[in-house]
């Protein structure tokens, strides 16, 4: 049979001060900039207003496209271009809801572009007041799903492990709130949706990790602790690679092939599936290691 | 074959044809049916088609294309009885207008205190639903004040004017009304030209005191004309109405009403028998006056009362009707005007190509992700493999019969949940792979690792399935439309996938197993 990351004895725990390192080091340039740029950038669900995708029988130059909406009155509005095979179609954000601004946008631009045809692909219009209900409501599912889990680990485990899981947990989830904002994509319902979805099923590698240990730490009662994490580790790591490579060739697929609507919901399950799988092998499993020689420490035990 | 197999086997069988029978429906609507042309339907009668498409799988607005409005009824104006079944009775009138609109399954629902959710699946003319959805319709009758009682109005409003203008823009401040008016008989007319200053004239704070408290000024339909000039009427009227639009029994659209302009649409209305009653009397009691049918506060028109009218006929012409906006016109007589204003909350708006586009983004994903699963699962797992693609194509099957049978609508976040799925649904298979060849690593026979291996594996493939429903349950709760959708989509799909994983899956490696002796398993 084939196989791979069989019988492996990578020796994770001995440096796992530089995984800790590294995590800090992203975990802090998340932080930073969310903390810099007052949130990450949201997307009309949560901010209220409008945008429109208006697709053009031509490709039409971006800023020749500024001017005509300049000049139609409509100064604010936020241009964009989209990207790719998309490129004849554009994304305009409106700050205030606006009354129905397609019309005058369609014939400003077939005035200017003789032969051209507009099309309006897709409007959502949000009120301020719908605005804020998204945004509380969406705060609300990830503060009650993060509960139900957490509750739902605490209950399995011991505290070690659970302190490790959570932990994990979190970091996974500001990370690819991280990369979501330094790549400048939009945090949409959707995003929020895919965060939620990582926050479940980064828990199960974890626990697959924990299961392991548990299985095993009788057996191994006469080795180092870091010893036994250790093998618990490497043993698990097949598993745990394999089920997260198979999600993550799901959500690559999504991301190529899926359509410009889904790209940021794929991009966001990608980071957050690759960096869940990290998180397991070090980050919890780590954390639970030092809590484990920490608390065997204060008994009087020798722990290391 | 044991009893717990044949058990086994026997409910796989039977959950696969209840899954075929809730899913033939959608396969029947979607393959004959969607996406036809009229003609091309013409032939199946219209229940079986309804009844196919309630059956097949719900298609979201965001593959469908189509429109999701909430409206907000401003209540600000009434009283609280008035305005408790104030949203009731909008939600009537906006579905008798909608009705009338022509949509195939539209949606309208009450939220919460004051809000209407309306769904039109497959709307094509945005503009024209918003405009039927959002006009009020307040139809109101009111006589028009006599030259002489309209020159003396605007007198005084010229001499209130002189004192306290308050315009910001100097060239306007303390010039009379009147001066901006080009005619005046009783009605004035202002030219297009004007308008912009008249309006800011008339803005000006404490204005209305002046008028008589009986009285009000409202404008006329834009683009009229007088005399070569294109302009708007203002006209004084008494402010109390003579009738209003419960009386009007129906409306419909027509041709040539105006004498003037006999090309033109508009809309012509008929009485109801009190409607009738009243009408005559008003008509005969003021012969020689004008009568100002008020539309939504925009004087439509303002005929002479020549005769007393007891036929309780009337119409609404004015140049401006062509056939569709004369004809949407009549609809919203016919079901009645709006208690109360509504506003525009959230528009969602998803044009059909954008919805196609969209369908076949999906799909093309969610092929190509299955192939990429399936292609490494034969390869790392051989034949096991096969029996977890086999288990995930069941899953799926299960999944979108689930979607059927409940009545849940697949949205494009939904599609993304299916393929997630297919890569979720293969997990659990690894987990119990990845136990059995340890086992067989350990030297343990063929059956041995099979059953330890889905018994040490049963508990960890448990708690990997709550924790990601418990997320999705949340996800449910709090998200809208879209995310409802994939929310739906993994719960169900988790929910098959435990079903096949304990069921399908190791019934078939007892089955291998008791065939007789195996020296080695192909996993």
């Amino acid at each position: 049979m084939l196989q791979m990351l069989i019988g492996t004895n990578l020796p994770f725990m001995q440096y796992r001060r530089f995984a800790y390192l590294f995590s800090a080091a992203l975990l802090a340039a998340s932080i930073g900039w969310l903390v810099i740029h007052g949130g990450p950038y949201l997307s009309v669900d949560f901010t209220g207003g409008a945008v429109l995708q208006i697709r053009t029988s031509q490709v039409l130059p971006p800023d020749r496209v500024r001017q005509v909406l300049d000049g139609t009155g409509f100064r604010g509005v936020e241009l964009q271009q989209m990207t790719g095979q998309n490129r004849d179609e554009f994304l305009l954000r409106f700050k205030a809801e606006a009354q129905d601004p397609f019309p005058s946008i369609q014939k400003a631009l077939a005035d200017r572009f003789p032969g051209v045809t507009v099309e309006l692909r897709r409007k959502e219009t949000v009120g301020p007041k719908v605005g804020s209900e998204l945004q509380h409501k969406a705060i609300w599912a990830v503060l009650w799903s993060l509960g139900g889990i957490l509750l739902y680990v605490g209950i399995r485990y011991e505290f070690k492990f659970a302190f490790g899981a959570v932990v994990s947990l979190f970091h996974d989830i500001l990370i690819t709130l991280g990369f979501l904002c330094f790549t400048g994509r939009e945090v949409s319902l959707t995003v929020i949706a895919a965060l939620l979805t990582i926050a479940g099923y980064s828990i199960n590698d974890t626990i697959v990790v924990f299961d392991r240990i548990r299985e095993r730490s009788k057996a191994l009662r006469k080795e180092k602790h870091s010893r036994v994490m250790d093998i618990a580790v490497n043993e698990t790591l097949s598993r745990t690679v394999i089920t997260s490579l198979t999600v993550f060739l799901a959500a690559l697929s999504l991301f190529i092939w899926g359509g410009e609507v889904l790209r940021d919901f794929s991009f966001a399950m990608l980071i957050g599936v690759g960096f869940g799988t990290y998180s397991s092998v070090y980050v919890a499993s780590a954390l639970a290691l030092d809590i484990w020689i920490l608390l065997e420490r204060r008994k009087g035990v020798q722990a290391g | 074959m044991n009893r717990t197999d044949q058990w086994k086997l026997a409910s796989v069988l039977l959950v696969t044809v209840i899954a075929v029978w809730y899913l033939f429906p959608s396969y029947q609507f979607y393959a004959n049916y969607y996406n036809r042309t009229t003609q091309q339907l013409a032939s199946v009668s219209s229940e079986k088609l309804a009844s196919l498409r309630k059956k097949a799988i719900h298609l979201g607005l965001d593959l469908q294309g189509g429109m999701h409005l909430v409206l907000e009824v401003d209540r600000s104006k009434m009283n609280a009885a008035e305005g408790k079944d104030a949203v009731d009775r909008a939600m009537e009138v906006l579905r008798q207008r909608i009705d009338q609109f022509g949509v195939a399954e539209p949606l309208i629902q009450k939220e919460g205190e004051d809000r209407i959710v309306i769904q039109l699946p497959g709307l094509t003319e945005r503009k024209r639903a918003l405009d039927l959805i959002g006009k009020t319709a307040l139809l109101e009758f009111k006589l028009v004040r006599t030259a002489e009682e309209t020159r003396s109005v605007f007198d005084r409003l010229d001499g209130y004017l002189a004192t306290h203008a308050t315009a910001t823009d100097t060239a306007l401040r303390r010039t009379a009304l009147s001066s901006h008016v080009l005619s005046m008989d009783f009605a004035a007319f202002v030219r297009s030209e004007d308008l912009p200053a008249v309006q800011q004239l008339l803005a000006t704070p404490g204005l209305d005191s002046i008028i008589p408290g009986d009285a009000q000024l409202l404008w006329g339909a834009p683009e009229a004309a007088s005399q070569g000039v294109t302009g708007r009427y203002l006209y004084v009227v008494k402010r109390e109405p003579e009738m209003k639009g419960g009386s009007i029994a129906t409306a419909n659209a027509q041709i040539g009403l105006e004498s003037t302009n006999p090309g033109s649409w508009g809309v012509s209305m008929k009485m109801t028998p009190t409607g009738r009653i009243d009408f005559a009397r008003i008509t005969g009691a003021n012969i020689g006056r004008n009568l100002a049918i008020v539309l939504d506060g925009v004087i439509s028109s303002a005929p002479v009362i020549r005769d007393r009218i007891p036929t309780g006929d009337a119409s609404i012409t004015g140049g401006s009707f062509n056939i569709e906006t004369a004809r949407d016109l009549a609809i919203v007589l016919r079901a009645g005007a709006l208690p109360a204003p509504v506003h525009v909350l959230e528009e969602r708006s998803v044009g059909p190509s954008l919805g196609s586009d969209s369908i076949q983004e999906g799909v093309l994903a969610a092929m190509i992700g299955t192939v990429m699963v399936c292609v490494f699962m034969l390869v790392y797992y051989q034949f096991s493999g096969l029996v977890a693609i086999v288990a995930m194509v069941l899953n799926i099957f299960y999944l979108l019969a689930g979607l059927a049978g409940l009545g849940a609508t697949l949205t494009l976040p939904g599609i993304a949940g299916i393929v997630l799925t297919v890569g979720m649904s293969v997990d659990a298979n690894v987990l119990v792979f990845e136990r059995i060849r340890e086992e067989l690593r350990n030297q343990k026979s063929v059956r041995q690792s099979v059953q330890l291996g889905y018994d040490r594996a049963f508990r960890t493939i448990l708690d990997a399935h709550v924790t990601t429903i418990i997320s999705s349950v949340f996800l449910f709760q709090f998200g809208t439309g879209p995310i409802k959708g994939f929310a739906i989509t993994l719960i169900i799909g988790l929910i098959a996938n435990l079903f096949t994983n304990v069921f399908m899956t190791r019934m078939v490696f007892d089955f291998m197993l008791s065939r007789g002796k195996a020296e080695t398993l192909s996993i």
